[in-house]
């Protein structure tokens, strides 16, 4: 049955209608059915559960809800039970009756099945008691598990909506605006600008037709945060873009999501066919005299689309390609004509600060930058996932508190922030207050949010050769800068690990990064120098022993490191003796140590990998 | 009528139009910029990034592209501080390092005092295309037919005509060629035939029935005439005989 709500009231009753019809004590299995945790099969323990609900015919006491990405991907799949917020991890369809007969209907906990911190042993029922929870403040991933996305009841019943009414009807356009402006909130999707001031800019700009546009196109290596937004929660989004769309008075928008991301392309496409069903999308809002519409725009996977003109480019049908933005696209921006565009978690942020007000919002985080961000914590860390902090949270605590600190006792090296054209953050600037001011401070920069953590095994110039590997396949190729600096860049750092770096390779690096970022057209040239330039900064030791001595301190460029066998550590056992691809490793007796023929080794680092008892040395 | 305004290049008051682009208000008066990429005929585009100057407004200087900036009243702008020239070098040498053995670029370079790119020699390219995507601007914007484009991203990017084959709306009038700035783009006419190889394409040209000269490809007159509306017979004799 489909209600169409023509009013507050209907809203209003509509929500009171579903709320009803929810017992609050009611049981619900709340299993992430995100990006990460569909990669652990938890779609078939969606439905383990399911079958096993039914068996028992508990259809009406529990509830199995598939739900967004809550963040914890390091120890999928998840599961927590509501009301009472016990968190499993781990979860496998075996241990599905158990969790059924003993959790649910005995409400006794699983032990095993709970969250165990390496570092200190103890054991946490509930999820937000977690340490790389507890530590957060989950403004917008917080709700990512207390609903199933695909359902616009469920985020109805969580209040969803509210802040559109209240835009609506208790808020002019101006003060819509004021209220964004002043909660201090700044675009999450690299630049930082202040969100109301853009807002203002396309409100003030002439024209009668005017867009509102959803950047959706994360295309950062290692990063999925606006991925779980808009695949846990895309009302959330909707709500956003219709308020923005409201104060800035345009009709129309367009979410642009990469093609990659099906699941949001799905879930996002299901919510607004839903908001258009409840008349929250369409001509007259709530019954207000506010229309709006908004398409889905599917990226063909190109890194640079995720700039804003080349995103307009793209959704135009012309090739993604950045133009210079003298004139702002507040002005002239898709087909022309003004056009805002913001990333898909400062859309989510809006609904928060119209609810809240923006002195709620702004009590949150550092003098500069206030709210949350969300990041994606990967790399040499234990607990890998989505962390959403407060702005100002030092990356110490994010690294070790949050993350748990570095796998395997190893020591922590770098943190390289703001996705393939951020900079590395090395170990004495940990306690640095993250935020939008002080990560361009020190060479690196917020960017969508990718945090990838290093630790000692981690070659920094060859880090940086990755991210210029990326960035000159994915530059467009337009302007000179970016596709001829690259490319020499990829060169020379290409001979540095390769041991035929020659004197001046890193003061040329530095001169062709500084002109990288003086000349080059758009943010993704004159950003592309920072992981060189930053290594460079930080790291200027380990760039010369690559030049000078020949020698990679962390072992990893092949051409310049020798394995071999520390012969106090080796048994004997042979372990490595098989796996060997070239035979360049001879058994010789028991508790004698094998030998290791440096002529035959192709320094493939299979015999580091296999042996456990650190007898293989690498130099 | 634009509105006047006053700017200050290179230390001396400028009085022009608004509307323009800096290049153009530097080159209206004199004050010479390189650039590559640009072409009064089309749309400027921003790629060859030779153009920068520094301009500074509200106390706030960067570097910008002279091609695309529009020129505001009270900006003051440099065309030769040692950070536009530091960049320009690079550039060059850029340039330089992928066209090693074209002579526009050679001459250019040598007069921004650059004689050989700082890479190693085994890494120089003898490209002769500079991807300033004027010819594709001329083809689209001029011509209107967009028979070529630019394919592919970054380091692979090229000028090519649909799917690296023939450029089947080609109509042969040789615009691109003739705006090449590093003249790469081939064509010949031989026997009543004409030849563009970059686009794998060729034309018959007609012959004028007074004087008896190959003045043109059919196809192109073809297109002149039906987008004009102009009578069958018009381009029977070439314009030297009309």
């Amino acid at each position: 049955m489909t209600h169409r709500v023509a009013s507050v009231q209907d809203l209003e009753a509509l929500r009171d209608s579903i709320r009803a019809d929810r017992d609050p004590n009611k049981t619900v299995l709340a299993i992430c059915a995100g990006s990460g945790c569909l990669a652990y099969g938890c779609l078939n323990l969606v439905a383990a559960f399911r079958d096993e609900v039914s068996k028992r015919g508990l259809d009406d006491k529990v509830e199995v809800r598939a739900t967004g990405c809550p963040g914890f991907c390091e120890r999928g799949a998840l599961l927590t039970v509501f009301p009472q917020g016990i968190f499993y991890q781990r979860v496998k369809i075996e241990d599905v009756p158990e969790i059924i007969s003993e959790t649910v209907l005995g409400g006794k906990i699983i032990e095993r099945l709970l969250y165990v911190d390496p570092n200190t042993g103890e054991r946490y029922v509930n999820e937000d008691d977690v340490p790389f929870y507890a530590r957060q403040h989950r403004l917008l991933l917080g709700n990512n598990n207390k609903i199933d996305p695909t359902s616009i009841d469920d985020y109805l019943a969580i209040g969803g909506y509210r802040a559109l009414a209240r835009a609506l009807f208790d808020m002019t356009p101006e003060a819509i605006i004021a209220e964004v402006k002043r909660s201090g909130l700044r675009g999450r999707g690299g630049g930082g600008f202040p969100t109301g001031v853009k807002w203002e800019s396309t409100r003030k700009a002439h024209g009668d037709v005017k867009y509102v546009i959803c950047n959706c196109d994360e295309g950062d290596p290692g990063a999925y945060m606006d991925r779980s937004l808009m695949e846990g929660n895309p009302h959330a989004v909707l709500e956003g873009m219709l308020i923005g769309a409201y104060a800035i008075g345009s009709d129309r928008g367009y979410i642009y999501v990469r093609n990659e991301y099906p699941m949001a392309v799905e879930n996002v496409g299901t919510a607004i066919r839903q908001a258009e069903e409840y008349g929250l999308l369409g001509e007259s809002i709530l019954g207000s005299s506010f229309g709006f519409r908004v398409q889905v725009s599917r990226g063909g996977g190109a890194f640079v689309c995720g700039e804003s003109t080349a995103l307009m480019a793209s959704l135009e049908g012309k090739v993604g390609e950045p133009r210079a933005k003298y004139i702002h696209t507040s002005e002239r921006g898709l087909n022309n004509l003004p056009s805002n565009l913001n990333n898909v978690e400062t859309w989510a942020n809006v609904p928060l600060i119209i609810l809240n007000g923006a002195d709620w919002y702004s009590q949150i985080g550092t003098d500069g930058s206030k709210g949350t961000k969300i990041f994606s914590l990967v790399g040499k860390v234990n607990n890998t996932g989505l962390v959403e902090i407060p702005m100002g949270m030092p990356l110490r605590e994010i690294v070790y508190d949050i993350g748990g600190g570095i796998p395997q006792g190893k020591a922590f090296k770098a943190v390289q922030t703001g996705g393939p054209s951020g900079g590395v953050i090395p170990e004495s600037l940990l306690d640095l207050p993250v935020d939008f001011d002080e990560l361009t401070r020190v060479g690196s920069m917020m960017g969508s949010g990718g945090m990838i953590v290093t630790d000692e095994n981690t070659c920094m110039v060859d880090l940086a050769k990755y991210f210029v590997s990326f960035l000159q396949e994915e530059s467009c190729g337009k302007c000179l800068p970016c596709r001829e600096g690259l490319k020499r860049m990829y060169q020379i750092l290409n001979d540095i690990t390769s041991g035929r770096g020659t004197e001046g390779d890193i003061e040329l690096l530095e001169r062709l990064g500084s002109t990288l970022q003086d000349s080059s057209l758009c943010a993704l040239g004159s950003t592309a120098a920072n992981p060189v330039m930053t290594t460079i900064r930080y790291f200027r030791d380990e760039y010369e022993a690559h030049i000078k001595e020949q020698r990679c301190p962390a072992g990893v460029c092949k051409e310049l490191i020798t394995y071999y066998i520390i012969d106090d550590k080796c048994p004997g056992c042979g372990l490595c003796v098989d796996p060997c691809p070239t035979n360049a490793i001879t058994f010789v007796a028991k508790k004698k140590p094998v030998i290791l023929d440096q002529d035959l080794c192709i320094k493939c680092g299979t015999c580091y990998d296999v042996c456990n008892l650190g007898a293989v040395g690498v130099k | 009528m634009s509105e006047l305004i006053t700017l200050t290049i290179d230390g001396r008051q400028i009085q022009t139009e608004e509307g323009k682009t800096l290049l153009e208000v530097a080159r209206d008066n004199g004050i010479e910029i390189p650039a590559l990429c640009h072409n009064d005929g089309v749309e400027p585009y921003g790629a060859c990034r030779l153009c920068l100057v520094e301009v500074t407004k509200n106390a706030r200087t960067r570097l910008v592209t002279s091609c695309l900036y529009p020129a505001e009243e009270g900006l003051v702008v440099e065309t030769a501080t040692d950070r536009v020239m530091a960049n320009r070098k690079m550039l060059m040498e850029l340039l330089l390092a992928r066209c090693s053995g074209v002579p526009v670029i050679q001459d250019m370079a040598r007069q921004m005092g650059v004689s050989e790119p700082p890479f190693r020699p085994e890494y120089l390219e003898n490209e002769e295309c500079i991807l300033c995507g004027l010819c594709v601007r001329a083809c689209s914007e001029v011509v209107g037919t967009s028979a070529i484009s630019l394919v592919n991203r970054g380091v692979n990017r090229q000028v090519a005509a649909p799917f690296l084959e023939t450029a089947d709306d080609c109509i042969g009038c040789g615009s691109c060629v003739y705006v090449c700035p590093t003249q790469c783009i081939k064509m010949e006419d031989v026997d009543g035939s004409r030849t563009i190889h970059n686009w794998n394409v060729s034309f018959k040209l007609k012959r004028c029935s007074k004087c008896g000269n190959y003045f043109a490809p059919e196809k192109q007159l073809e297109y002149i005439r039906q987008k004009l509306s102009l009578p069958e017979d018009f381009f029977d004799v070439c314009p030297n005989c009309r």
